[in-house]
């Protein structure tokens, strides 16, 4: 998605001389694409964060369209408080960009894993936030949003080859896009694990399990209504995401349930664990927080169990 | 006209009726830069109209003496005396700290260490713009106890943002205490030349002075500039000057009055 995300902003950047590009000194090999093609619009601030959105900051209140560029942790917490004082506060349209959502940056360990990053950005009102599912879908969702009034987190992956089936690209500000369709179970997935939730899908489906799968790309503004409309339908729902289960897709999917008075049943599947000393590639990390497909195809059939059981 | 009538005088006499009115503190820190914000907006600042895109931006990065610069805005004939005589009521835009919806405030602030780094984001964009307009960011001494702010100074001498002004309020004083005994921040001027910054010291309670350094800068070419403006915290009040307490007291009647007495009595 990163390489997808750099590609795409030197395209627009050739249209509109207003896109500038800021790194807190991260993205080597990933941001020559624009550095080189635009050098007088691409600025390394170095390592520090504060600076760097805040230096977008007045930029953007001059009327430029500054994007600044990290690793998601650093780019989402350290500066947390400028965002929320200056682009937020400001309405300005800075675009904060997060690469390695959840669990991508795996072995570099936990100060690198974003696992809080969205439900961090979706608590400030008036912030767009964006988190695609696959290469594709980041250049689709940027090409919809980039000009959009008002500040925008991206929430990128690392992963510019892996395309989730179905998905064929789309992004729709505020609306779900559909994977999948099936009677049984609903799936409802943000982000770059929606690869594993599609694999999971699959395997369900050589069981006899048809499961709808819904993405979640346009965070805020949150597709409400298509969420209501297709929660209403099952009894049994998922949410699966790289990230903590407070905060992101499970929270919001539990808000549209609990102020829809809706009758479904909210499994959250994420990270529910203390950040730890331990850790590995993200498919270990995946299939140690139950995000593996493997993982994700146990409790579908352990959660169907007990919900055929109950009822 | 308005020129004369934008007198540090008038700004602390604003500073007083409206703190008092209001029943808030701060009064210190906003004595503390009257004379700095009046050799701004009086002489320095070029704002044909505050909403022009090519004017000079203003940040008040100590945000909490927002009042001061409220004063400044009214004596420009930018903020009515109804709009003034909103501070801190219910419903007001004139919140302790400024906010940009205010007309005259270009940033919103109040969370130190945050306004040099966005000035220094403004001056970056004059440059690219290829204008001649000039930012200037007034801080606290003790803000620059704040890491994001080394981060901007950095920043700047890096890309040599010459047309970006800091200037420093440095009254020695800070919430807690003395800012020697909190955190020290001497020696200043040395602090800012090692980090590649052209530094100028001045008399902060003296207008001309102020004015007179800032014209003599070059704001096209070379490193961006300091100007430690060495001022008394709560100056023109005899009762509070130096006082920790008055970074954050309220004036009682009596106190008020001595204070009112006091300024009017001042040239």
């Amino acid at each position: 998605m990163r390489g997808a995300f750099t590609r795409t902003l030197a395209e627009l950047a050739e249209r509109d001389p207003r896109i500038l590009l800021i790194t807190g000194d991260l993205g080597y090999t990933v941001l020559e694409p624009f550095a080189e093609r635009f050098p007088d619009r691409f600025f390394n601030v170095g390592v520090a964060e504060q600076n760097m959105v805040g230096v977008a900051t007045g930029l953007a209140e001059a009327g430029l369209i500054p994007f600044c560029y990290s690793i998601a942790t650093f780019i989402s917490l350290r500066p947390y408080e400028f965002i929320r004082n200056g682009p937020i506060l400001q309405r300005l349209p800075v675009r904060i960009v997060g690469v390695g959502g959840g669990f991508e940056y795996g072995p570099a360990g936990a100060t690198h894993h974003a696992l809080e990053d969205v439900g961090v950005m979706r608590l400030q009102p008036g912030l767009t936030v964006i988190a695609p599912a696959d290469h594709e879908q980041a250049r689709t969702a940027v090409l919809a949003t980039w000009e959009r009034p008002g500040p925008i987190y991206y929430r990128l992956g690392k992963d510019d080859r892996t395309v989730v089936p179905g998905l064929g690209g789309r992004f729709e500000l505020g609306r779900i896009q559909l994977t999948r369709e099936g009677a049984h179970l609903l799936i409802i997935t943000m982000g770059s694990i929606a690869s594993e939730v599609a694999s999971a899908a699959a395997a369900l489906a050589d069981q006899g399990i048809s499961c709808t799968v819904a993405v979640v790309a346009s965070v805020t503004p949150a597709p409400v209504e298509d969420l209501a409309a297709l929660l209403a339908r099952f009894p049994l729902v998922l949410t699966v995401e790289a990230h903590y289960v407070i905060g992101a897709v499970g929270s919001l999917v539990s808000e549209v349930v609990a102020e829809r008075g809706l009758g479904c049943r909210v499994v959250r599947c994420g990270v529910r664990t203390t950040p730890g000393a331990v850790t590995g590639s993200q498919g270990y990390l995946h299939h140690s927080h139950g995000l593996s497909s493997n993982a994700l195809v146990q409790t579908v059939l352990k959660e169907l169990e007990a919900h055929r059981a109950s009822t | 006209m308005q020129g004369q009538l934008l007198s540090p005088r008038q700004i602390r006499k604003i500073v007083l009726d409206q703190s008092k009115r209001a029943h808030v503190g701060h009064i210190g820190s906003a004595l503390s830069i009257a004379d700095i914000i009046a050799a701004l907006y009086a002489h320095v600042l070029r704002i044909p109209d505050p909403g022009d895109p090519d004017r000079d931006r203003f940040v008040l990065s100590k945000g909490h003496a927002a009042l001061a610069v409220y004063a400044a805005l009214h004596l420009k004939g930018w903020l009515t005396e109804a709009e003034l005589n909103t501070f801190c009521a219910d419903g007001t835009l004139l919140g302790v700290h400024p906010e940009h919806a205010v007309r005259g405030v270009d940033f919103s602030t109040g969370s130190l260490g945050h306004g040099l780094c966005v000035g220094a984001g403004a001056a970056l964009a004059a440059r690219l713009g290829h204008s001649r307009r000039r930012v200037f960011v007034l801080v606290s001494d003790a803000e620059c106890n704040e890491g994001s702010l080394w981060e901007a100074v950095m920043f700047a001498a890096h890309h040599r943002l010459a047309n970006l002004i800091a200037l420093i309020d440095l009254n020695g004083q800070q919430a807690f205490g003395y800012t020697d005994q909190v955190l020290s921040l001497t020696p200043m001027a040395e602090r800012w030349r090692a980090f590649g910054w052209s530094v100028h010291d001045v008399d902060g309670h003296d207008v001309a002075a102020i004015t007179q350094t800032i014209a003599g800068l070059d704001t096209a070419s070379g490193p961006p500039h300091v100007v430690i403006a060495h001022t008394v915290f709560c100056k023109g009040v005899s009762y509070m000057e130096r006082q920790i307490k008055w970074h954050y007291w309220p004036m009682s009647d009596e106190e008020y009055r001595q204070a009112l007495d006091e300024i009017d009595a001042t040239p």
